[in-house]
């Protein structure tokens, strides 16, 4: 049993000590937004903020979040970062989404960024609908 | 009634689709929870290309606390029917392997259990015993075509350009895998996948059960996370949890891993094309003689072979030239069986005719975009020799749009400069919503003569405006992200006179209850069509009853008046309208008439047009490409939502030059899979793909209701040859492959 602070709720889970935070966060917790493309690390699809900080939950273990904070895209506010998205169709299909809004309000929250800074970020998820070039454009207006 | 003045079709329009996705709202398949306590299966999958399977003992598997049971191959063909193809190759395919694995990932066996980690556990406790045979290649297919007069442009000839094009195998990659829950009752199935069409495919899934069709309940979740064809191969799956759980007497459900996605879902084809073609000195082409070899892989699954046929209507390409052969075979091996891919069929076929008319335009001496304009079709419609109906275009102008757009008599002088770079140009038709019956061109007229002809393209949908004048649409396009429920909303908003936001779209399919046919589904950019020709045409009956019931009211009663009447007070309605307030209709794009008697297919009902030109600079001491500059202008006639549109456009660029700089698939000899990661299969991310110029010319569709042509696929089609045509012309050399990775084009420095 672990007990994690998710989008600001005290839940608790059984976790054995193998479970993927990934298949905690959605198959124990029933918090789906957070998808899985490839357990590998590379898609960053899975991208949760864990303590503050943007990780990949297929490569973190859910007994290594036990006692910390979370915030998946479920406890994202809606706001200029999601209206930029949608005005600039920054997603498509929208699987690989949560994982990007997450890793970019990791990045916005640091202070102001550049498009080198904003394509950088990008370099670790894969999109394969949009092309990302109006991701970026979404999250450089959001970055305001 | 909400009068708007401006259309909303046409209109570049945000979508309803992404506030739930942007929420973390959206259902895909392995969110979604259908049935009760459905188990989860593994795959045991053959780690060897060949091998025959001599014993497979689960005796400590099915020990293991939580496990309910395996499915095995021998099983699997007990209890199904091997899957139909458009040809038959005497290696029957069943959804597990038995005695023979063919493929290094082909399913052999599912353990069933309580939880996928239990499941895996199991899968490893398994013990199959094989016995690795040698990989092989089977030839399994072979047709000669020929139109015009072939022998006679090649004797004419002044100059003839021979090469060989060969396109590796590489795949969509869509982020998320396949998934299905499978729940066997009595005698019939139910079950979710996110299959994405063609509908043909469920016909053949229910073959393989053995079950009639209305006995296959198929339906997606709401959400799919993209597919690009590659979803369409989720049917096997369907039969083999299906299986499992009619075994095993329980709901089943599986969702695929990236590792079983490379290795097993589906590929394209790789194509090896050998291409001669006939000038005379002024630059008229005068035919073309291809010979194709097409690896399928293992098994020719349905819709296979298909990618071979998809293009044949446009194996002349942008050009007038009439004479033309094909010398078409088909090869089995010991690799994951290919299936739909985007672009289908259209990448191969263009990296042959575009490298072709780039290294003649340099034996001829002349400029490549000259000489394509010296040849490109003028006059529409257009039939070209294979049968292909080009229904409206303005060809040359979109050449002019392009060359101007890029500067590239300003590029070209900078060439000559001195300046390290290479122009690559591709003209490239689109077609989109395929005629069902192409996939008959693999069959001699003889054996279609003796079978039933097949053709077609229909679409269907359902509106319905509920007792309180709520307007429901339901859609069978099976959209994976490409905002077919927006558009929709637009189309039924214009002709309803609502405001699309308080329609509700549907993209959910369901066998039981959706309006559709064999060719449903979203493949072949088969969407701005005849999928929107189908809510046009149900809208339209819709607006037709509503506008009687309002004549017979004699006043300009508002929409929810009229639905009160038919669902309230259905007395009220004229005499001899029936109740309520709902529209099924299909619409069918004209011209697709089965294969004639002498091999002549219109195989899309509608052809966009598409210029690319790329410029690219090659770093001569590391043999990088950095594509500087890629402006595409398009022609698919009426936009539908602008937005969308080039959202599609800068979506299929991005998987073209993808296989133009990064993806290939990677066998060894013994045919074991090097590209079964995402750290092996590079896709490319932001930081990879160069930025794009899309201009727009709109030719209207004269084969569509709306005017509108698809248009998701061409620049997959065109990016791939159009930047290995500008390496080449970079580098003075004749001789790139796909994907022209820093490592080859660096060898090609050395030469």
């Amino acid at each position: 049993m672990i007990e994690v602070r998710v989008n600001g709720r005290l839940r608790r889970g059984e976790a054995e000590p193998r479970l993927l935070l990934s298949d905690f966060l959605r198959h124990e917790l029933g918090l789906t937004g957070t998808h899985v493309g490839c357990e590998h690390g590379v898609c960053g699809a899975c991208t949760v903020e864990l303590d503050g900080l943007a990780v990949r939950s297929c490569l973190t273990l859910a007994v290594q979040a036990d006692g910390c904070e979370i915030r998946t895209v479920e406890g994202l506010e809606w706001g200029r970062l999601q209206e930029a998205f949608r005005r600039h169709h920054a997603l498509q299909c929208g699987f690989c989404t949560p994982g990007i809004l997450m890793a970019a309000t990791d990045l916005l929250a640091r202070g102001p960024v550049t498009r080198e800074q904003v394509v950088d970020l990008l370099g670790g998820h894969l999109c394969r609908c949009t092309g990302y070039e109006p991701i970026v454009s979404a999250i450089l207006e959001a970055a305001g | 009634m909400k009068v708007t003045a401006e259309p909303w079709v046409g209109r570049a329009l945000p979508r309803f689709e992404d506030e739930a996705l942007l929420r973390g709202e959206g259902r895909f398949m392995d969110d979604i929870e259908p049935v009760p306590h459905a188990r989860h299966a593994a795959i045991m999958r053959s780690p060897f290309a060949h091998a025959r399977i001599e014993s497979i003992d689960a005796t400590a598997a099915l020990e293991l606390p939580g496990v309910l049971g395996i499915l095995t191959g021998d099983e699997v063909m007990a209890m199904s029917r091997p899957f139909t193809a458009g040809v038959e190759s005497g290696v029957p395919y069943y959804a597990a392997a038995s005695g023979t694995a063919r493929y290094a990932g082909e399913p052999v066996a599912v353990v069933v259990a309580e939880s996928r980690y239990l499941a895996e556990d199991a899968a490893e406790l398994v013990v199959v015993d094989y016995e690795p045979l040698d990989v092989e290649q089977l030839p399994i297919h072979e047709r000669f075509f020929s139109y015009g007069a072939v022998d006679a442009a090649f004797e004419a000839a002044d100059v003839v350009v021979r090469g060989r094009y060969d396109v590796p195998r590489w795949t969509g990659a869509p982020v998320e895998c396949l998934g299905v829950i499978a729940d066997w009752r009595g005698d019939a199935l139910t079950a979710w996948a996110n299959f994405q069409g063609p509908f043909t495919l469920h016909s053949v899934a229910a073959a393989a059960l053995g079950l009639p069709g209305s006995k296959l309940r198929l339906i997606t979740p709401p959400d799919s996370g993209g597919s690009f064809g590659i979803k369409s191969s989720v049917f096997v799956y369907v039969v083999l949890m299906g299986l499992a759980s009619r075994k095993l007497g329980v709901p089943v459900r599986w969702t695929e891993d990236r590792l079983e996605h490379l290795a097993a879902s589906a590929h394209a084809t790789g194509r090896s094309t050998e291409l001669e073609a006939a000038f005379a000195a002024d630059g008229e082409l005068l035919g073309l003689r291809y010979a194709v070899e097409e690896d399928v892989g293992a098994y020719v699954r349905a819709p296979e072979p298909a990618t071979l046929y998809r293009m044949h209507g446009s194996l002349s390409g942008a050009y007038r030239v009439r004479n033309v052969a094909a010398h078409n075979r088909v090869l089995l091996t010991n690799r994951c069986p290919s299936g739909l891919n985007r672009g289908f069929g259209g990448p191969q076929l263009y990296f042959a005719i575009e490298r072709t008319m780039d290294r003649a335009a340099k034996q001829l001496g002349v400029d490549p975009a000259e000489l394509r304009r010296r040849n490109l079709v003028r006059e529409f419609p257009y039939t070209t020799p294979s049968g292909g109906i080009y229904d409206s275009g303005d060809f040359e102008a979109c050449l002019d749009d392009a060359l101007e757009l890029v500067r590239y008599d300003d590029r070209r002088a900078e060439q000559v400069a001195g300046e390290q770079i290479g122009i690559g140009i591709a003209c490239v038709v689109e077609p989109s919503v395929s005629n069902m019956g192409y996939i008959t061109l693999a069959l001699t007229p003889g054996a279609r003569a003796a079978g039933l002809p097949k053709s077609g393209n229909a679409e269907g949908c359902i509106i319905t405006i509920g007792p309180l004048g709520g307007v429901s649409v339901r859609l069978s396009t099976t959209p994976q992200g490409q905002g077919h429920r927006t558009v929709a909303a637009q189309i039924v908003a214009d002709r309803l006179g609502v405001d699309p936001a308080e329609i509700e779209v549907s993209g959910e399919m369901d066998t039981s209850t959706n309006a559709w046919s064999v060719a449903s589904g979203a493949y072949s950019s088969r969407f701005s069509g005849v999928g929107a020709g189908a809510v046009a045409a149900a809208a339209d009956k819709l607006a037709a009853k509503i506008a009687a019931i309002r004549e017979h009211a004699g006043e300009e009663i508002s929409l929810r008046r009229v639905a009160g009447m038919c669902h309230w007070n259905p007395e009220s309605l004229p005499e001899g309208m029936e109740a309520g307030l709902s529209a099924v209709a299909f619409f069918s794009a004209p011209h697709l008439e089965p294969p004639d008697a002498d091999d002549r297919v219109s195989s899309s009902a509608s052809h966009g047009f598409i210029v690319d030109v790329a410029v690219v600079n090659v770093d001569r001491d590391t043999g990088a490409v950095r594509v500087l500059d890629y402006v595409t202008v398009h022609d698919a006639g009426r936009l539908l939502n602008p937005l969308i549109v080039d959202g599609q456009i800068k979506g299929g660029f991005a998987h073209g030059a993808a296989a133009a700089l990064f993806e290939r698939i990677i066998y060894d000899a013994d045919g074991t899979l090097l590209t079964g990661t995402f750290i092996d299969y590079l896709c490319p991310t932001a930081p990879d793909l160069p930025p794009l110029t899309i201009a727009h010319r709109e030719t209207p569709s004269s084969a569509m209701p709306l005017g509108a042509k698809g248009l998701g696929e061409g620049n997959t089609m065109s990016a791939p040859v159009a930047i290995a045509n500008a390496v080449a012309d970079a580098l003075g050399t004749d001789g790139v492959e796909l994907p022209v990775t820093p490592p080859r084009v660096w060898e090609l420095l050395q030469q």
